[in-house]
C-alpha cells in the first residue's frame, strides 16, 4: 500500500475546497462537542450525586415512619408517626454493631435574633448526628448527650442560616428566638452545599430532638432514625436486625406490611445515581443524534465529491492508481475531516461545558475515557460513513471515467 | 516469441453489450508495432480506434485474442495488475489534458509517481517533475496551476506527466483536438522530438494533416484495419515552426 503519498493527495484535496471541509468538518464538531458537554453535565451531575451521597455519613441506615408499600393509604416516608423514641433507644440497645443513633424531628419555622427573621428549618438531633453525618462544625461546639436530656435551650446553625441573620457578626453564644423560644447557640455547622433534591443544606437550625420536640415543633413521634454501623459488612445484618426488632415492636403479624421503612445509604446512592446516570445516557443518546447527523453530512458531502472529481479519479487510475488507492484516497478524506472536526469538536465541548459551569453553576465531569471515546467514535463515523463513497469511487471504470463530463 | 515487437495484437475482438444487443467495436486485429515508432490510428468515429486505443493502453481488456506488451501477455490481467501496466509501461496524453484542476504543474507532472512502487525524496519528486517540465519547454512554469496556462502549456504538461515515469509508450488521443494549428504544430514538434529520442508514440487522431507528422499510418473502418502504411511525405513539425516565425501566415488560418 502507498499510503504516505495518498494521505498527501487527501490532504491536498481538503484543503483544495477550504469552505466545505471546514462546513462539513461543523457537522462533526457540533456532534462531538455536544456528546462532550452533555456527558460531561450528566457526568458532573452524577459525582456530584454520589458526594452529597456519601455526605450523608458513612454506613448509615435510615429508618423512617410509615411505608411506601403500605397496602392501605400510601404515606411518604416520616408521614406517619410510627416511630416514637423507645424504639431508638431499643435499636441503640438491642442491634449489634451499632455506633450511633439519631433520633430526627423536622420542622420548618421562623426563627428570629435583634431584628432579623429568617424561615429555616429545624431539625431535631441526637448528639451522635454530627459524627453520624460527618458534619464536623466550624466554629464553637456541639450540643451534648446531656443537652439532649434535659432538653436545654442550645441549638447549632448552618452557616445559610449564621449569614441570613447574623451577617458578619459571630453568631456563638447569642440568642435565636424559635417560636419565642429563647435558644443559645453553640457552633456553627462547617457548609455542606446543595442536597442532591437542590436543597440548601446550610439553611438549618441543629437542636436536641427532646427540645425541638417539647418546645418547638411538639408531637411524642420521630419523623426517622439515623442509625451508624462501625462494620460495614454487618449492614446487611444490622437491618434485617432493625426491622424484625421494630415489627416486634410495633405487634406486627407475620404476612402484614411494615409500618415503617429501612432504607441504607448504599440504596439511596444507588437509586440516586441511577437516576442520573439515565440522564447522561439520555443527554449523550441526544447528541449522539447530531454526530450521526453530522456524519450523514460527511457521507454528503463526500459522495458529491467523488461525482465532481470523477474525471480526476479517471485521471488517476490511468496513470496507474488502484482501486485500493482511490479508495485509501477518499477514506482518507472522510476520516480527517470527522477525526479533525472530532478533535475541535473535543475543544469545543470542552469549552462549553466549562462555561456551563462557570456561568450556570452546573457541575461537570469531562473525563479522559469520555474524551477518548469521542475521539474514536469520530473517526469511526468517518470510516463509516465514508466507506460507501470511497467503494463506489474505487469502482469507476478508468474509461467511464475520463469520459465523464 | 521475441521479435522485436514493443507492441503484438493477435486477433483482438472486443464486443460491448449493451442490454441484449451485441456490439462489436473492434473485429479482429492484428498488428504489432516495433519499439521506436510513430503511429497514427486513425478513422472515422465509430470506427473502433478508441477501443482499440483503451485496449492498447490498458484501459480495457479485448473480449478474445491476445495482446502481447512487450512479449507479455497483458490480456487476461485484473484490473490491480493492468493499473500496475499503465504505471509503469505507458503514459496517456488526452485530448482535453485532464490535468487535475486547483494543482500545480510540478505535482500534476508527478502524479504517476504517487502510484509507482520506486520511493523517491520530496526533494528527487521535484527534480524530476522539473526535468520532464523542462523537456516540454516548460522551464520554470512548475507553480503554474493549470487555468493560468494556455491550451498548449496544459498539453505540454500532460505529456510531461506521461513522461515522468519513462513509459514504453505514449498513447496520445487526439492530443491536438482542443489546439489552435499553431500548437498544434508545437506539439507534434515534441512527439517528433520525442520519437527523435527512441520513444515509441502511438497517437489516436482523425485528421489527416496531424497524421502526416507520424512514420506510419493505420487506417480503421468498422472495428478492422482498412489500411496501414508507412507515411512517404512526412511533415516535419520543426521546419514548419522555423518558416512560421518567416511567414507567419503560412499556417494560420484554420
Amino acid at each position: 500500500m502507498r499510503v504516505a503519498p495518498t494521505f498527501n493527495v487527501a490532504l491536498r484535496a481538503l484543503r483544495r475546497n477550504k469552505m466545505r471541509s471546514v462546513l462539513t468538518a461543523l457537522g462533526i464538531i457540533i456532534g462531538v462537542g455536544a456528546v462532550i458537554a452533555m456527558v460531561g453535565i450528566g457526568n458532573g451531575a452524577k459525582a456530584q450525586v454520589e458526594a452529597q451521597i456519601a455526605s450523608l455519613g458513612e454506613n448509615v441506615i435510615l429508618i423512617f415512619s410509615g411505608s411506601t408499600t403500605s397496602s392501605g393509604i400510601r404515606t411518604g416516608w416520616g408521614g406517619a408517626g410510627t416511630l416514637k423514641i423507645e424504639d431508638a433507644e431499643a435499636i441503640r440497645r438491642e442491634v449489634p454493631g451499632v455506633i450511633g443513633v439519631s433520633e430526627e424531628v423536622v420542622s420548618t419555622t421562623q426563627v428570629a435574633a435583634g431584628n432579623q427573621n429568617w424561615f429555616t428549618r429545624i431539625f431535631g438531633e441526637s448528639a451522635d448526628y454530627f459524627d453520624i453525618r460527618q458534619w464536623p462544625l466550624a466554629d464553637g461546639v456541639p450540643f451534648t448527650p446531656q443537652d439532649v436530656r434535659s432538653a436545654n435551650k442550645v441549638c447549632v446553625i448552618g452557616r445559610t442560616t449564621a449569614t441570613q441573620i447574623y451577617g458578619n457578626e459571630n453568631p456563638i453564644g447569642q440568642i435565636l428566638r424559635i417560636k419565642n423560644v429563647p435558644f443559645t447557640i453553640t457552633g456553627v455547622l462547617t457548609p455542606k452545599g446543595l442536597s442532591p433534591q437542590g436543597v440548601d443544606q446550610d439553611d438549618i437550625v441543629v437542636m436536641p430532638y427532646t427540645s425541638a420536640m417539647k418546645r418547638v415543633i411538639g408531637g411524642t413521634t420521630l419523623r426517622n432514625i439515623n442509625v451508624q454501623i462501625g462494620d460495614p459488612g454487618q449492614i446487611p445484618a444490622a437491618q434485617q436486625q432493625i426491622i424484625s426488632l421494630l415489627r416486634q415492636r410495633h405487634n406486627i403479624r407475620p404476612g402484614r406490611d411494615d409500618d415503617f421503612t429501612v432504607r441504607t445509604q448504599q440504596e439511596i446512592a444507588e437509586t440516586a445515581t441511577a437516576t442520573s446516570r439515565v440522564m447522561t445516557v439520555l443527554l449523550g443518546a441526544i447528541a449522539g443524534v447530531s454526530l450521526l447527523v453530522g456524519g450523514i453530512g460527511i457521507m454528503n458531502i463526500m459522495l458529491v465529491s467523488v461525482t465532481e472529481r470523477t474525471r480526476e479519479i479517471g485521471v488517476r487510475m490511468a496513470v496507474g492508481a488502484r482501486g485500493n488507492d482511490i479508495l485509501t484516497q477518499f477514506l482518507i478524506e472522510a476520516v480527517t475531516l470527522s477525526s479533525v472536526g472530532g478533535i475541535i469538536g473535543i475543544v469545543c465541548g470542552i469549552g462549553a461545558s466549562s462555561v456551563l459551569s462557570i456561568y450556570a453553576h452546573w457541575p461537570t465531569l469531562i473525563s479522559v475515557a469520555s474524551i477518548a471515546i469521542a475521539f474514536l467514535f469520530s473517526a469511526a463515523v468517518g470510516v463509516f460513513f465514508g466507506f460507501y463513497p470511497a467503494r463506489k469511487a474505487a469502482a469507476l471504470d478508468p474509461i467511464e471515467a475520463l469520459r465523464y463530463e | 516469441m521475441n521479435n522485436g515487437a514493443l507492441v503484438r495484437l493477435i486477433d483482438v475482438h472486443k464486443v460491448y453489450h449493451t442490454g441484449e444487443m451485441e456490439v462489436p467495436a473492434v473485429r479482429g486485429v492484428s498488428l504489432e508495432i516495433k519499439r521506436g515508432e510513430f503511429v497514427a490510428l486513425m478513422g472515422a468515429s465509430g470506427s473502433g480506434k478508441s477501443t482499440l486505443m483503451n485496449i492498447l493502453g490498458c484501459l480495457d481488456r479485448p473480449s478474445s485474442g491476445s495482446y502481447f506488451l512487450n512479449d507479455a501477455d497483458v490480456s487476461g490481467l485484473d484490473r490491480d495488475r493492468l493499473a500496475d501496466i499503465r504505471n509503469r509501461k505507458i503514459g496517456f496524453v488526452f485530448q482535453n489534458f485532464n490535468l487535475l484542476p486547483r494543482t500545480s504543474a510540478r505535482e500534476n507532472a508527478e502524479l504517476p509517481l504517487v502510484y509507482s512502487t520506486q520511493r523517491l525524496s520530496h526533494a528527487q519528486l521535484r527534480e524530476k517533475a522539473d526535468g520532464v517540465l523542462a523537456s516540454v519547454g516548460l522551464t520554470g512554469r512548475g507553480d503554474h496551476y493549470p487555468s493560468q496556462l494556455s491550451g498548449g502549456q496544459q498539453q505540454r504538461v500532460a505529456i510531461a506527466r506521461a513522461l515522468i515515469n519513462e513509459p514504453e509508450i505514449l498513447l496520445a488521443d487526439e492530443p491536438t483536438g482542443n489546439l489552435d494549428s499553431r500548437t498544434s504544430v508545437e506539439i507534434m514538434a515534441i512527439f517528433q522530438q520525442l520519437n527523435e529520442r527512441g520513444i515509441t508514440i502511438i497517437m489516436v487522431t482523425h485528421e489527416q494533416d496531424i497524421a502526416a507528422y507520424a512514420r506510419r499510418n493505420i487506417n480503421m473502418r468498422d472495428g478492422l484495419i482498412l489500411d496501414d502504411h508507412v507515411v512517404s511525405k512526412r511533415t516535419n513539425a520543426a521546419t514548419q515552426i522555423q518558416n512560421l516565425s518567416v511567414n507567419p501566415t503560412l499556417v494560420e488560418p484554420i
